[in-house]
Parts: C-alpha cells; structure tokens; sequence
C-alpha cells in the first residue's frame, strides 16, 4: 500500500501521446505536439498514425537537421583547435624536453605498469570492502541522529560529536594516529596489521561525510509522509524501514556515489602506513628509484580509467531520474 | 652568495637540533667544508629547505647543492646532477632486543624477517637484491615511521645506513640492537653525493671542491667527529 500517492510516478502520461494530433495542423504547435520531445528528428511518417508531414514540416526538420550538423561541425573544430594550442604551447616550451623524459618515458612506464596495476587491485578490494562497512554505518549514525525525544540524547550527542570530528579531521592524520597508535597499545586481541588501522581510518573519516548524506535524504522526505505513515498505525521503525528510508536513499543516490568515486582516489592514502603495496606506493617506490615521474603518471592514468565507469554511472542515475538540474550535459 | 638546500626536518649524525646553518652533524660540517673551499664564508651561505619529492623533479631548483644523503645512481644521474661522491655508505640492520633477528650473525639468518626502510634508499634495494627476504619490506615515508613501527613490534628490524642504524640503536630506540653491516651490493661502493639541477654549471667546481676536501683528510676528519663507525659485525 502506498503512502499519500507518493510512490506514484510523477508524469505518466494517462492518454498515449500520439491521439490529440489527428487534426494533422503540424504547423500549430498544440497542446499535444509538447508531448513528443522536441528534435527527435524523423517524423514518425505515416506507419500507425497516418500522419502525413505538411512541406511546412519537411522543411523545419531539414532546417533543425542542418543546424545540428554545423553544431556537431563547429564542436568538433573548436576541440581540435584548442587541444592543438595547448599542445603547441606544452611542447614549446623551454623544458618540454626534459619534462617529457621525467613524465612521459613510455618505455619505463610500460616496464612499471605490471607492478602499478597489482597495486591497483589492492587499492580496488581495499575499497569494496570498505564502502561496504561504510554503507551500513553511515546509515546506523544517520539514524541515530534523526531519532527523537529526549531519551535518545546521548546517542544523537554522540553521532553528532562523531560527525564533527571526523568530518574535520584530516583523512591522513587519522590514518598516521590509527595505524601507528593503536598498535604501540600492545593490546593482545587488536590486531596491529597496518591494512587493518588504514581500513579502518577510511571507514571512519567517509562514514562521517556518507551519514550526513544520509541525514539530508532523511531529511529531505516531507513531514507529512512520516505523519501520514504513523497515522496509518506504522511504528517509527516501520516508518523509517517502509516509507522514510526507501525514498531517502533514491534522493542521495548520486551524492553517494559520488563519495563512492572520492573513497576510491583515497584507498592511495593508505601507502603512508608503510606495508600496503598500492597502486601509490608502488609509484612512489620506482620514482625514488630513479627519480623519474613516469610511474605517478602511470597510477594517475590508472586511476582515472578506474573512476570514469563510476562518474558515468553516477550521471546515468541522475538523469535517469530526471536530475538533469542546471542542465548540464557532456 | 651560496645557496644549500636539504630536507625538512633533518635529522642527526648529518644534522644537529635541526639546524644545518650551524654547520654541525657530519653533513653540516661537509657542506660548510665545502662553502669554504669554494670560497664562500659563512656569512655568504644561505640555507633553503626542500622536501625529497621537489628535489628530484626537473623543474628550476632555487638552491645551488642539495646535501641529504642521496645516494648516487646512474638512472638518477640522468635527471640531476651529483657532484663526488663524499661518503662511502654500508647498509645496516637495526632491530630490539629480543626480537627475532636480535642476534643474527649471517644474512640467511635475516630471510624470514620482516624488514623495513625508508622510501627512496639504497637502503631498500638492500633488502630486496641481498637479503632478499621471503616477504616484502616495509616502506616507509621517513625513518621516523620505521622506528615507531619497529617499536610497535610491525616489523622485526630495519635497514639503513651505518651512521644512521648507529643513531637509531643508540638514541631513538630504548632497548635498539645493531645487528650488522650487510654486504655491498655493486661493484662499486655505494657513495653519497652532493646532488645538484641536470647541467648545472658548478657541477664541476662542487665535485673539485670535494674531491679536495677527501684529498687533504677533511671528510675522514668529520666522519671520525661526527659518524660513530666502529664495531659494527659484518654479516656473511
């Protein structure tokens, strides 16, 4: 059962879109002509419908046709012309020699790339296992800081305290305290193994950022479906779980996401502890050795390959459900 | 006026208290021993301080030398230049009393320890052409870090160079052991030079300068002052 109509989607439309236009006055944009999107091109030419483009018609689409053709023209010149300037300028300046041996020496970056890209599926396992605990945490601080009554004090105060910390904290100092603090304890039952501390840093440090995520989808659901949901006999668990929560999460899916892209780059902090052989400290390693660039060049590549799939697939979502917002587009 | 760079913090026997200006630690004194061959006072020298990662990259440096025990290599040399070479390096292993490899007396004994060093040393090749140990060397960003791991029992010991291992076991550690010198690796020995921008002109008159200096007994001179050298077992 659903709550206030809520769940219903928003703009379906209830008559199909090609009826109203049989009286065939193509050059009257009508009401029913909004239905189509504008600039699909091709006119759906008679098959179902019968409809039969005016020359009016014919003659606006080859219009619209050209003008996206000398669009698409005038795009493609001005990227090549740009990516030609900043090219030209890059290459003639007085150190582009010695700049391009240090950073592009592709036979050492080919020889260095075997031992990056190993390094590179620790740093993505080290990340799945981490969003995953993240996730689930972010989501308990969340909530914890969205409970009410007074009884509940103490953990709000200590979500919110945890919030604050963390979220001002640089992600680094974390890792440095955890990783080389918690250790020199000498607790039996701790474990001391620095992927342990830095795995733990980072589910610290982003399960701040990703409960406040969730704290503004919460908060975002109007107060009217929580009433509405208690008013129907749901307990405020099963409000949260069956009406609050599922519309949350779908409103913050980009932002988290996005943080999701952010926690990947930064697995690469973990190498500060010493003993994780990532993608960085491999790089780091082989450009000590010989002083040559190429390798952070190579992790950087690396990383961005890994990164795009996920920015992709954050805009995907977004536009899927109709987050296009300023209108942005590739 | 000369300008001398090096790290930010240093650290002793090459350093004192930090302060490379007062011409103490063993590199201290090198680099005013240098100043003073090629003629400049001390009032005509100007110290600049520049991290690891800034020194080795090809961009304009500000400084004239940079001395902070680099090591010197031919794959580095094709980036900057070195000047001679001033001190001769033997890697050590430092670890605590007790541990695993506290009285280990060859290089076999140090195969299935758990080993660290610092990033971008000889140090770290060390580990991994002669010892070659059946798991992988810690690396760490400074040695400060490698002493607090191997304090909290992360790693079983730590490789370094000789002056440096002496400080470690002596001062940093409470209950530090010196293990031993490792074996060279190379051919040649390993040597630490002056490092200075690819092609820069006084690349010559800074290795005269120290070539000098090593000619007339200077640089044994402040090794004996400022290194602690002896007594160091050499492990097989």
């Amino acid at each position: 059962m659903t709550v206030g109509g809520a769940d219903r989607p928003d703009g379906t439309p209830t008559v199909p879109a090609g009826a109203p236009t049989v009286s065939g006055a193509a050059s009257v944009p009508g009401p029913g002509a909004s239905a189509r999107p504008p600039g699909t091109g091709r006119p759906d030419v008679t098959e179902a419908d019968g409809w039969i483009p005016s020359p009016i018609q014919v003659e606006r689409l080859a219009y619209r046709r050209s003008r996206t053709r000398r669009s698409a023209l005038i795009a493609a010149c001005s990227t090549v012309v740009l990516i030609g300037v900043v090219v030209l300028v890059v290459v003639n300046t007085p150190g582009w020699p010695k700049f391009r041996d240090s950073f592009f020496d592709l036979a050492y970056g080919w020889q260095v790339l075997p031992d990056i890209a190993e390094g590179l599926w620790l740093n993505v396992r080290l990340m799945a296992v981490c969003e995953v605990v993240i996730l689930a945490f972010s989501m308990l601080i969340a909530l914890a800081r969205t409970l009410r009554g007074p009884v509940f004090f103490p953990l709000r105060a200590a979500a919110t305290v945890y919030t604050d910390l963390f979220r001002g904290l640089p992600l680094i100092l974390v890792l440095y305290m955890l990783g080389f603090g918690m250790p020199s304890l000498r607790v039996d039952w701790l474990p001391s193994s620095a992927l342990f501390w830095g795995c733990v840093a980072l589910i610290l440090t982003y399960s701040a950022y990703v409960s406040e995520v969730f704290r503004a989808g919460i908060e975002s659901v109007h107060p009217s479906q929580r009433a509405a949901a208690r008013s129907l006999g749901l307990s405020h668990g099963q409000t949260m779980r069956f009406v609050v929560v599922p519309q949350a999460v779908r409103r913050v899916l980009p932002p988290l996401l996005n943080d999701l892209v952010s926690l990947q780059k930064d697995t690469g902090l973990v190498s500060v502890l010493g003993v994780i052989y990532d993608a960085v400290l491999n790089a780091r390693i082989h450009t000590a050795e010989t002083f040559n660039y190429t390798p952070y060049v190579v992790a950087g590549l690396l990383f961005v390959l890994l990164t795009i799939p996920m920015t992709r697939l954050t805009d995907w979502v977004s536009r899927r459900q109709g987050w296009t917002g300023a209108g942005s587009h590739l | 006026m000369l300008t001398i760079a090096t790290d930010q913090p240093v650290y002793e026997p090459w350093f004192v208290d930090n302060k490379p200006e007062s011409g103490k630690g063993f590199e201290g004194a090198v680099a005013a021993a240098v100043a003073d061959t090629l003629g400049y006072g001390t009032d005509q020298v100007t110290w600049v301080r520049a991290s690891f990662d800034s020194v080795i990259s090809p961009a304009p440096k500000n400084f004239d030398f940079d001395i902070n025990e680099f090591s010197i290599t031919p794959d580095r040399a094709k980036v900057v230049d070195f000047s001679s070479g001033y001190y001769d390096v033997t890697q050590a292993v430092v670890t605590t009393k007790g541990s695993t490899i506290d009285g280990a007396t060859s290089v076999a004994d140090l195969k299935s320890a758990h080993l660290g060093a610092q990033i971008g040393t000889t140090s770290l090749d060390a580990i991994n052409d002669v010892i070659q140990p059946s798991q992988k060397p810690a690396v760490f960003s400074t040695n400060d870090d490698a002493v607090k791991a191997l304090q909290n029992g992360q790693i079983d010991g730590i490789v370094t160079d000789l002056p440096t291992a002496f400080y470690m076991s002596a001062a940093q550690l409470d209950d530090g052991v010196l293990v031993g010198q490792l074996p060279s690796t190379g051919e040649q020995p390993e040597q630490f030079g002056l490092l200075l921008e690819k092609d820069s002109p006084i690349t010559n008159c800074v290795s005269a300068a120290v070539d000098a200096l090593r000619a007339d007994g200077t640089l044994a001179q402040l090794a004996d002052q400022w290194l602690a050298q002896a007594g160091a077992p050499e492990l097989k």
